[in-house]
């Protein structure tokens, strides 16, 4: 990051946001509120009453129809938006998969929440990494600036010629969505020529009928499936050109795909995602002061995969150790998993570890990265097992 | 035909995509037995039955084979027969 702290405001994380997505223009916003993505939409539909926003905004009925309002949004031509979290993107489940087959490069703010049974509120990253599947790009943000920026960003990644598909940014919830930090807001005009109007190349037209995502049969249906899966794969240079594209306009560059944090020369790898990073960040600058030689690998975009970036990045590492806020039940956890298939076929034979944290909101401190830090020292002996719930309190079962 | 992203297609794709091609029975129609009453044709669901030269005859490019017709013909003239491909 650069040090220029001209615009700086001390802002909710959700009115940053707001601020960001109003930056990007939307013809439509389409939402339905729900704890912790409310600030977001709320601010909106502020920003549209107050004349700050010349954007349509909708009330729907639920999720499912928030994000069907978009697909009919994107496919006339328009720039779409919506925000969601939790139970609200499980409800949406079916539209994300008809969004990415139909290639609408809707951009959509994740606030990152467990999801039920038992009813939580707080903040995991269940929701976005059990939607891993459904063809959306993922970046996972750090703190608000990130979110702030990743949001613009996410725009001209989904709507490029060559990639076309929808983006959620992911950020967590409350830790990010209602905290007030330091941000430097976007500079609307800066905005405005780093992301021109959406210029899609096929939209309904009553003049020129045509159907988007059409029936296919099994003669078909795998080549569709395969433009979406080499779409994504495209992305991963573009998701990298942008971020750097932003740099030089902006002055801010997170990585593209992934960041490293005391990385080079690193023994012990923490792979992370989301706002546990800055928590990570202090934990090694303490373990570093006492000589250990530990380091952080942030993952920012989950899907794609970027198992390339991924093996050059830890190819050094002597063990792994991954902290993620969700649970894959009935195997491991969605980062974990997708690491260890990722380095299968290559020559990394690194012992990998992971551990589900902060599930449900239950806070992981740097006491907890040391903790996790002796557990990858003791797997470096086989002495640890592969996958464990960080500080299960099994006084309680 | 190459495919478009998207699943996007142009009006009237039906007319090149023959979406006939999943059918397992096949309606085999007896025009002796035929009283012209056009009960196959009115109760087709995908309207793929017409009078050609005065005789009801299915499209078999888009007949699904769902037995519909051969269930409401009141003569018992349509008969489902396997389809062998």
């Amino acid at each position: 990051m650069s040090g220029k702290t001209a615009n700086m405001k001390v802002v909710e994380g959700s009115y940053a946001v707001a601020h960001a997505v109003m930056c990007c223009r939307p013809d439509v916003i389409s939402a339905y509120p729900i704890t912790p993505q409310t600030h977001i939409v709320e601010n909106l539909s502020q920003m549209v009453a107050d004349g700050e926003l010349n954007s349509k905004f909708l009330t729907v009925d639920s999720e499912f129809s928030a994000l069907s309002v978009l697909v009919g949004v994107c496919a006339a031509g328009g720039r779409g938006y919506s925000s969601t979290t939790s139970q609200g993107l499980a409800l949406m489940n079916e539209v994300l998969y008809n969004v990415s087959g139909m290639r609408l490069p809707i951009v959509m703010n994740v606030a990152n929440r467990a999801i039920g049974a038992p009813l939580n509120i707080w903040n995991d990253q269940q929701d976005s990494i059990g939607a891993r599947d459904v063809g959306w790009l993922q970046i996972y943000c750090e703190d608000v600036q990130e979110a702030v920026d990743a949001t613009l960003q996410a725009y001209k990644i989904a709507e490029d010629k060559e990639i076309r598909m929808p983006a959620m940014v992911c950020m967590d919830g409350f830790v990010l969505t209602h905290v007030y930090e330091p941000v430097e807001l976007l500079d609307k005009e800066k905005a405005r020529d780093f992301l021109p109007d959406f210029q899609p190349d096929n939209i309904l037209d009553p003049a020129h009928p045509k159907t988007f995502g059409a029936f296919a049969d099994p003669s078909a249906f795998t080549e569709f499936r395969y433009q979406q899966f080499e779409a994504q794969q495209k992305s991963m240079a573009k998701i990298e050109k942008v971020a750097r594209e932003f740099e030089e306009v902006f002055g801010r560059y997170y990585g593209g795909l992934l960041d490293g944090y005391y990385l080079d020369d690193a023994e012990i790898v923490i792979v992370s995602l989301g706002s546990v990073v800055g928590t990570i960040k202090d934990a090694v600058d303490a373990m570093r002061a006492e000589g250990k030689k530990v380091g952080l690998l942030k993952l920012r975009c989950y899907r794609p995969f970027p198992v390339q970036a991924l093996r050059k990045a830890l190819k050094e590492a002597s063990v792994i150790a991954v902290i993620e806020k969700d649970v894959t039940i009935g195997c491991e956890a969605g980062l974990v998993t997708d690491l260890k298939a990722s380095f299968y076929n290559s020559n990394i034979r690194t012992p990998i570890i992971g551990f589900a944290a902060g599930l449900g909101g239950r806070d992981i401190t740097i006491k907890d990265i040391r903790n996790i830090v002796a557990k990858a020292e003791a797997a470096r002996k086989g002495q640890q097992p592969e996958f464990e719930f960080l500080n299960l309190r099994t006084e309680i079962l | 035909m190459a495919i478009k992203a998207g699943s996007l297609v142009d009006a009237c794709s039906t007319r090149i995509t023959k979406t006939g091609a999943w059918r397992t029975f096949v309606p085999q129609f007896d025009h002796d037995k035929c009283i012209k009453c056009s009960l196959c044709e009115i109760y087709c669901p995908e309207g793929c039955i017409h009078q050609v030269d005065g005789l009801f005859v299915p499209d078999l490019d888009y007949c699904k084979g769902c037995s519909v017709c051969a269930n409401e013909c009141p003569r018992m003239a349509i008969t489902m027969v396997l389809e062998e491909k």
